[in-house]
């Protein structure tokens, strides 16, 4: 089991559209059973890279290796094994919810007796009972992710991608949808989850950090914070807005957020705790500066603001 | 490839005669705009062909002339109350489109009666229009010696008693051929724009990008969305040919099966057409735009509205290239002449070629990929 080949390798992957570089030369290993995340801002060429490692789009440059097949030579052989939950809702939105199901079933060649069982379960499992008989256009935005979901695992494949599955959803249904994925990795699943959510990256076992179609960071959560390479304060003051512009230009702050009535500013290191404490005091801004523990949101904007670091 | 798999095609053809029985639009299209066009066109075959006015220019002055005037009158379909002094006349009336028609009784009336190698008197008509060269026909039928002589039956010798004279038009495209040729324009219209828009919508709404990540090859969701539509060519077609036939009294002389396999040969055609076109756009618009654009150069150029005789050489070649132009001929050779596709060869040749060209050159065009 522990020499078993990683789900999906790729050697510098690259795409352009036209002058555009969309993913830029990306070597990936995505180990199996586990649920791995492409966490990046809007246009950082996450569903591209999906695309690709699908076989819908070619590559521009690079090697693709998916469940051991070269991809995109063996493309077809891999739309087998694989299930794709895109990132708007693809299925009929004039078809109910079990005629989307039984379509999908046929294209997968299961037989009557196998669709039946198949569906039963599906529409069980993701508590779509009620809303069998229902147009797919007419469900609510938590519903359609469920039907989405329960489409693309209905071959039972060994390798999920998921672009930005819970983008409409509400944070309770975000957690039942991330429970439900959980059970698939037991099962033996590889998950592929694009998200721009740090909740949802907080729940990955490993994390790919995007920008502008470059790897910037790569590890577990709990890996990339400690290896942070930043150092987050929090300042507690009465004027945050007024500290905030104050920062702004100080050498050594990468960001600031204001958070409530904190102000949560990431600097490089610790060396800059003094100069920060200076500034805010000069400008007359009365405020408490202490250290913090990193959370994801400070290795994404170390990581995305901090230059180029792998 | 996975091959071809049956269970997969019929997924897709359920799937899609699901969606267009929901899609009330398209349904009311299917049966609406054969039924729409053929009224339209029709119009102008039923209109009532009875009381045209016209004219008599009686130079003859006798008692023949009078009795023959007389006979035309009684025949109801055109209104011969006025009577002019020269030709001179009529052709005045007749462009001011006051009278649509004038017959020219000669001087010599008497001497011609008898002549079966003489034409015994002359309809000037109105040919710009379709009416009442509908109409002149039926006075071409008209069986003036007989009448003359008092017979109660025609005879042989009436076979080329009148001469028509038709202005505007010397081209006398009979109104019967718009039926025909409107089974080619209707099948044109909704095979080429529905097939179009049926196989964009996948892609525009996304639900390609699913389907490409399952084993469907694009052959089977070509295929799947398309067979529905053959059977809704067919459909048309009948439904043309009934109310053709019924409202019209629009014959089919020559093999109904025949008339069949030709629209079958054309409907394939207009749907490789349509999902060629559907490789070309991305919208939904775009695939109705670029159908109204292969439709129209077929409706004006095919021989379906003007003569393709009275078209310039240029022209002339492409609507060769055209499949309407060949349906067009067919169809009116079936119809129309009770010609059979043995006779009828080159122009069915022709649908075939064009047929096996354009789905060649789709299925080229289709494939797996979203880029
Ligand atoms: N077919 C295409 N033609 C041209 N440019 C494209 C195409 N597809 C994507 N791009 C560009 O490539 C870049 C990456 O797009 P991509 O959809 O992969 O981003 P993303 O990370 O999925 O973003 P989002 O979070 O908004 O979904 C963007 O700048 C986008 O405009
Ligand atoms: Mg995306």
């Amino acid at each position: 089991m522990a020499t078993e080949p990683a789900a999906i390798v790729t050697h510098g992957l690259t795409r352009r559209f036209g002058s555009l570089t969309a993913v830029d030369h990306l070597d990936l290993e995505v180990p199996r059973s586990r649920v791995y995340g492409f966490l990046g801002p809007n246009g950082c060429g996450k569903s591209t890279t999906i695309r690709m490692l699908c076989g819908l789009l070619l590559p521009t440059e690079g090697d693709i290796r998916v469940l051991d097949l070269e991809i995109p030579r063996q493309a077809e052989t891999l739309k087998r094994r694989i299930g794709y939950m895109t990132q708007s809702f693809s299925l009929y939105r004039d078809l109910s919810v079990t005629e989307n199901l039984q379509f999908v079933a046929n294209l997968f060649g299961l037989d009557r007796a196998r669709t039946r069982r198949r569906l039963d379960e599906l529409v069980q499992t993701y508590r779509l009972e009620s809303l069998t008989a229902q147009l797919a256009g007419t469900l609510s935005g938590g519903q359609k992710q469920r039907l989405a979901l329960a489409a693309a695992v209905l071959n039972e494949p060994e390798l999920l991608f998921l672009d930005e599955p819970t983008s409409a959803v509400d944070p309770q249904s975000r957690r039942d949808f991330w429970a439900e994925l959980f059970r698939l990795t037991e099962a033996g699943t590889t998950l592929l989850v694009s998200t721009h959510y740090m909740d949802e990256a907080e729940r990955c076992h490993q994390l790919a950090i995007l920008q502008e179609g470059r790897l910037m960071r790569e590890g577990s959560p709990e890996q990339l914070k400690a290896d942070l390479g930043a150092l987050p304060l929090l300042v507690e003051t009465d004027r945050p807005h007024a500290a905030e512009l104050a920062l702004a230009d100080l050498p050594g702050v990468l960001s600031s957020a204001q958070i409530g009535a904190t102000l949560r500013v990431l600097v490089d290191a610790e060396d800059t705790r003094e100069p920060v404490t200076d500034r805010l005091r000069t400008q007359g801004i009365e405020a408490r500066v202490s250290t913090t523990d990193p959370n994801l949101e400070d290795v994404f904007v170390a990581a995305t603001q901090g230059g180029h670091r792998t | 490839m996975n091959g071809f798999s049956l269970r997969r095609l019929l997924a897709v053809i359920r799937k899609e005669l699901r969606q267009l029985r929901r899609d009330r639009l398209t349904y009311a299209m299917i049966v609406g705009i054969p039924l729409m066009q053929l009224l339209l066109f029709g119009y102008a075959i039923n209109m009532d062909v009875r009381h045209l006015p016209a004219a008599v220019v009686d130079q003859a002055r006798s008692s023949a002339s009078r009795e023959l005037a007389e006979q035309l009158l009684q025949s109801r379909v055109f209104e011969f109350d006025e009577v002019l002094a020269s030709p001179a006349a009529a052709d005045r009336l007749l462009q001011q489109g006051t009278i649509k028609a004038a017959a020219i009784i000669p001087p010599d009336l008497e001497e011609r009666l008898p002549d079966p190698d003489r034409k015994v008197f002359q309809l000037v008509v109105d040919g710009s229009d379709q009416v009442v060269q509908q109409a002149a026909r039926q006075i071409g039928q008209f069986p003036v010696r007989s009448l003359m002589r008092g017979d109660a039956s025609a005879s042989s010798d009436d076979a080329s008693a009148v001469e028509i004279v038709s202005y505007y038009n010397p081209q006398r495209e009979a109104p019967l051929n718009t039926v025909p040729g409107l089974i080619g324009v209707i099948l044109t219209m909704t095979m080429v724009m529905f097939t179009a828009i049926a196989l964009v919508r996948e892609r525009e709404q996304g639900n390609l990008e699913f389907l490409i990540t399952t084993p469907l090859s694009s052959a089977e969701l070509t295929i799947g969305k398309v067979l529905p539509f053959i059977g809704i060519g067919l459909v048309q077609t009948t439904l043309v040919l009934i109310l053709g036939a019924w409202v019209f009294q629009v014959p089919v002389r020559g093999s109904l099966l025949e008339l069949y396999a030709a629209a079958l040969v054309f409907i394939i055609a207009s749907l490789a057409l349509g999902i060629f076109i559907s490789t070309l756009v991305t919208t939904q618009f775009q695939a109705m735009q670029a159908a109204i654009f292969t439709f129209l150069p077929q409706i004006l150029l095919s021989g379906f509205i003007f003569p393709f005789e009275g078209m310039p050489t240029p022209a002339q070649w492409l609507a060769e290239v055209l499949p309407l132009t060949h349906f067009v001929r067919l169809v009116r050779g079936i119809m129309l002449r009770g010609a059979g596709l043995v006779d009828l060869w080159p122009e069915l040749l022709a649908l075939v070629v064009f047929a096996t060209l354009a789905m060649l050159v789709a299925t080229l065009r289709v494939h797996k990929r979203l880029d």
